[in-house]
């Protein structure tokens, strides 16, 4: 069986989905889904061992051989995507969120799992399809029932978030459509592999240069590069806790990877950045991205805001270490799928256990919650540490290569720049420290925001353990990662080496 | 049938202005509706564009013939994959379609409006509101 | 090429008038009028099967789920004032792709590498490996079959989104049915609120050309879907296109009638466990191949000599039903909010 893990590792959840509509009780349904989720997760460890020491599998679908049929490719950077992102969604499911994450009904909560499930075999489709058309359905698939997921947030703006993330999304995608059309049109192959090699010929014309720049394009609205990244803030301010902390932690990762092997494997690195200078565009806006995100996190009054507008920050680190084109950028970029991953699922699942308590998100009514809820106060302190990059942390991790990337390519002011945004990082970071610890909480009453209990000494209140555990799972991870890079920054190395072609 | 005639490229660029118009729709109208409608003609768009790569002139659909007795020329097809991969993208259209329709019913019933400024405001008006309470 | 041109001329205008028009109802039946442009453009560029699927599903489904939403909002929409920078984008954007498919192989142009690569194959193997006629049947349901199962995924998707927003129409609740179905695409009974809804002094109901010519028609549709599910091997046709023709057949009886009598005979709690049990068939065949020891949709493991056969008749028959179901599903969410499944956001 295990020939067939590739496949299974996407099918498993798709064809999960439907088994929940059918199973319809919301209890039962949950434990499936969260079981079908961590066996999803087993099955990514698996393939990312098995691609290890640097094999690729290939699955033919339907046997046909590739290029004539579908082919699932696994290689360390996908699997190592994958294995991120099938991790995320399991702990995230886990997630006891109480009935309090969604307006829905609890007799239609089935449908919530089955959108997750789904959103997490698109996810995973895109992550190790070898194919640049099936890529665009999976695509489809994850983008649906991510907007579904944002629609069902407790406050009528999710609505309106839901409906401007669809039209942006689907902009994408048709570009990103279009694009593959104009490679299809030259070549004939929808086949990446196949298309790597017979884009040879043919990558003087025009068309090749358009389709590059609407695959770059189309991606790049979806993985919310500075300045497409309009969408996200809304989208995951509002959708619900839980579904925040899955899509914050892998959606735009997944795009980034998309992006990633589009432009090594597909383009190849001297098309890119030699011929089309895709470099000149990216880094300036990664850097653009990098300070502006982190300069309006600090201004947010939202928890959950300032953690999204901490995303576009984020983003911009991943695609720095990508415009560099080197071994040192690519690792940055590829470990910060995982590095931020667990920082901002864990933050969001953290801000889910506030706003569970507290009944507030915003920062102003949060004065003295460190006193009243010490555990997920200090887990929110060590993720934000990890979005600033203090070493220990995964962040820091990311921030080092970067930083190293930048001296190779001879770039050492990209290098402050990088350093001086995490000075910024520290200024989102420091807003909820202050709130938390050195506000006393007896002017919570003061500040309204339903802070229960103005008497001096508010008593300790944490959430329930269902809703501590997961978070402190990826709260650890995100601390182990930060010491132990072996197989966070060790895999990306050698995946980055695997995508620049040259020996581990 | 005088392909060449044409210049050849007459039928894209055709095409590319419907996906214009499609997207200006979408991008500069307000009325949610009407982007969808906007959304639509700009997928319709891109399905025509694969579609007519597909052909050949001369050709007919590729749904294979019986030999037929005297003929010794081959059949000329036009290319069936575009035809397959745009069935698909007709299906993600409908499908997003519809989700955006339910979302835009949904807003209406919130804000009791589906033009986009309106709700900026009503947005913006509620903000405003809570931060002098 | 004229032909072409003259539709396409035909569709650039339709798309005008739609982007134009203040008055969404005649925009809404204007996007019908724009798909069966496309269908007849499709037609003549040798897609059938997909203008097939243009006519059912943009003429037919679209323009019922866009009116469906008008009956739930608003028909008129605001003055609409120009605006540059919108402009800017699609001038950038139409220029970039006028500059990149210039040199693109010519439309029409039997020497285009599309022709050359990849699908010389699936003509030949259509008729030697899969025994089926319509080649688009075989890359669709076999060499491409998964693309397929993905796409039965992104329609599962959409219902799955629609119900979450649009509420359970299952079981009780009639009170709120009734009231929903005649605000919307049963088209109103005249005295709804004013400004939400379009003045109409009849019920279509009541118009017998209407009646007589419904009911008669309505069991030709469906036996006309069988036909077409049945047909997809040798013609233009297949699951999904069968699958949405059932489901007009039905809805079309709803739009006369009444909502209602559609949900007795296929109600939405019916038609949810369907779109369900539809991709399941898909995605069960995949797994059937796994089980008799080949690659997940692998048909040659049920028979070399007509296995294909057998597979692309599962897959096609799980296709038809995910999409029958599913666009009767989402026929009823548009025809009826249910305000107890809805709790409005503050």
């Amino acid at each position: 069986m295990s020939e067939h893990l590739p496949i299974l590792q996407v099918v498993l959840p798709l064809l999960a989905a439907p088994l929940c509509v059918l199973l319809r009780q919301g209890g039962l349904v949950r434990w499936f889904a969260s079981a079908v989720a961590w066996v999803t997760f087993a099955i990514a460890v698996v393939l990312l061992r098995a691609t290890l020491g640097g094999a690729e599998l290939s699955y033919a679908i339907g046997d046909w051989a590739p290029p004539i049929g579908i082919e699932y490719r696994v290689n360390l950077p996908s699997a190592f995507v994958a294995a991120v992102v099938a991790a995320i969604a399991a702990v995230v499911l886990t997630f006891d969120s109480r009935g309090s994450a969604t307006r829905l009904a609890m007799r239609r909560r089935y449908l919530f799992y089955a959108a997750y499930l789904l959103c997490l075999a698109g996810l995973l489709g895109m992550a190790i399809s070898g194919d640049a058309f099936n890529v665009f359905v999976f695509l489809e698939i994850s983008s649906l029932a991510t907007y579904s997921l944002v629609s069902i947030g407790k406050e009528r703006r999710a609505l309106m978030s839901a409906f401007s993330y669809l039209i942006m999304g689907t902009l994408g995608g048709t570009f990103f459509l279009l694009g593959v059309g104009m490679l299809y049109v030259q070549t004939g192959t929808l086949n990446m592999a196949d298309l790597a090699q017979r884009l040879d010929a043919v990558s003087g014309t025009r068309t090749v240069s358009l389709g590059f720049a609407l695959i770059v394009i189309g991606l790049s609205i979806k993985l919310a590069v500075f300045p497409l990244h309009q969408w996200l803030p809304n989208a995951y301010t509002y959708a619900p806790p839980k579904a925040a902390a899955f899509l914050a932690g892998t959606a735009t990762k997944v795009s980034y990877w998309v992006l990633v092997r589009f432009v090594f494997l597909v383009f190849g690195a001297s098309y890119a950045f030699d011929q089309m200078r895709l470099d000149l565009l990216l880094m300036p806006l990664s850097l653009l991205a990098m300070f502006v995100g982190a300069l309006a996190a600090a201004y947010q009054r939202d928890l959950r805001r300032l953690l999204a507008y901490s995303s576009i920050s984020q983003v911009g680190y991943m695609t720095l270490g990508f415009s560099f084109a080197n071994r040192e950028g690519l690792t940055a970029g590829l470990v910060h799928m995982l590095n931020h991953g667990l920082a901002k699922s864990a933050l969001f699942l953290a801000v889910a256990c506030i706003a569970y308590r507290a009944g507030t998100t915003d920062i102003s009514a949060l004065r003295g919650i460190g006193r009243r809820m010490p555990f997920t106060s200090l887990a929110f302190v060590i993720g934000g540490m990890s979005l600033v990059g203090v070493p220990g942390t995964a962040g820091f991790i990311t921030k080092w290569h970067l930083v190293l990337a930048a001296f190779d390519r001879g770039l050492p002011a990209v290098g402050f720049a990088v350093l001086l945004s995490s000075l910024l990082a520290v200024a989102y970071v420091w807003r909820l420290v202050e709130t938390a610890y050195f506000s006393s909480g007896d002017d919570g009453g003061r500040a309204g925001g339903g802070s229960p209990g103005g008497e001096p000494r508010a008593a300790v209140l944490e959430a329930p353990l269902g809703m501590l555990l997961p978070m402190t799972v990826l709260m650890a991870a995100t601390v182990v990662f930060g010491l132990w890079t072996r197989y966070s920054a060790g895999i990306a190395g050698d995946a980055a080496a695997f995508l620049l072609g040259v020996a581990p | 049938m005088s392909a060449p005639a044409m210049g050849g490229h007459w039928v894209t660029w055709m095409i590319v202005l419907v996906l214009l118009i499609g997207l200006y729709t979408l991008i500069a109208h307000d009325n949610l509706i009407k982007k969808i409608m906007g959304l639509n003609i700009f997928q319709s768009a891109v399905v025509l564009l694969y579609v007519s790569m597909g052909t050949v002139t001369g050709g007919t659909p590729p749904v294979l013939l019986e030999p037929t007795a005297g003929v010794t020329e081959p059949v000329l097809y036009s290319n069936p994959v575009p035809h397959v991969l745009m069935l698909t993208a007709i299906v993600v259209g409908v499908a997003i379609t519809a989700l955006a329709l339910a979302i835009v019913v949904r807003i209406q019933g919130a804000y009791g409006t589906i033009e986009e400024d309106e709700i900026g405001a009503i947005e913006m008006r509620h903000d405003e509101a809570q931060s002098r309470a | 090429m004229w032909v072409e041109l003259l539709l396409l001329v035909l569709v650039v205008l339709v798309a005008v008038v739609i982007a134009r028009l203040g008055d969404l109802f005649a925009a809404a039946m204007l996007t019908g009028i724009f798909s069966l442009l496309c269908a007849g453009l499709y037609t003549i560029m040798d897609a059938v099967d997909v203008a097939f699927t243009e006519a059912a599903v943009g003429a037919g489904i679209t323009t019922v789920l866009f009116l469906g939403a008008l009956g739930m909002t608003s028909t008129a929409e605001r003055q609409q004032r120009f605006r540059w920078r919108p402009l800017l984008v699609v001038v950038l954007t139409g220029g970039a792709l006028m500059w990149g498919t210039s040199d693109m192989p010519a439309f029409g142009d039997p020497a285009a590498p599309i022709h050359h690569h990849v699908e010389p194959e699936y003509l030949e193997g259509a008729a030697s490996d899969i025994h089926v006629a319509n080649v688009v049947t075989a890359v669709l349901a076999s060499y491409r079959g998964y693309d397929t199962l993905g796409e039965v995924t992104v329609v599962f998707t959409a219902a799955v989104g629609v119900m979450l927003l649009l509420g359970r129409a299952a079981g009780g609740a009639a009170r709120h049915w009734r009231r929903g179905a005649d605000r919307s695409l049963g088209v109103s009974e005249g005295a709804a609120e004013p400004g939400e809804l379009r003045d109409a002094p009849m019920l279509m109901r009541e118009k017998p050309v209407l009646r007589v010519s419904v009911r008669l028609l309505i069991p030709f549709i469906l036996l006309f879907a069988l036909y077409v599910q049945a047909h997809g091997d040798f013609g233009p046709g297949g699951g999904f296109q069968a699958g949405v023709i059932f489901a007009a057949g039905l809805i079309l009886f709803g739009l006369i009638f009444d909502p209602q009598a559609v949900a007795r005979v296929f109600p939405p709690a019916v038609a949810e466990t369907l779109i369900a049990v539809g991709v399941l068939l898909y995605g069960g065949t995949g797994v059937a191949t796994l089980l008799l020891g080949g690659k997940f949709l692998d048909y040659d493991e049920f028979g070399l000599a007509s296995g294909q056969h057998y597979g692309i008749l599962a897959v096609e028959l799980g296709v038809g039903i995910a999409v029958a179901a599913t666009m009767v599903r989402l026929y009823f969410a548009f025809s009826a909010l249910h305000p107890e499944d809805v709790v409005e956001p503050q």
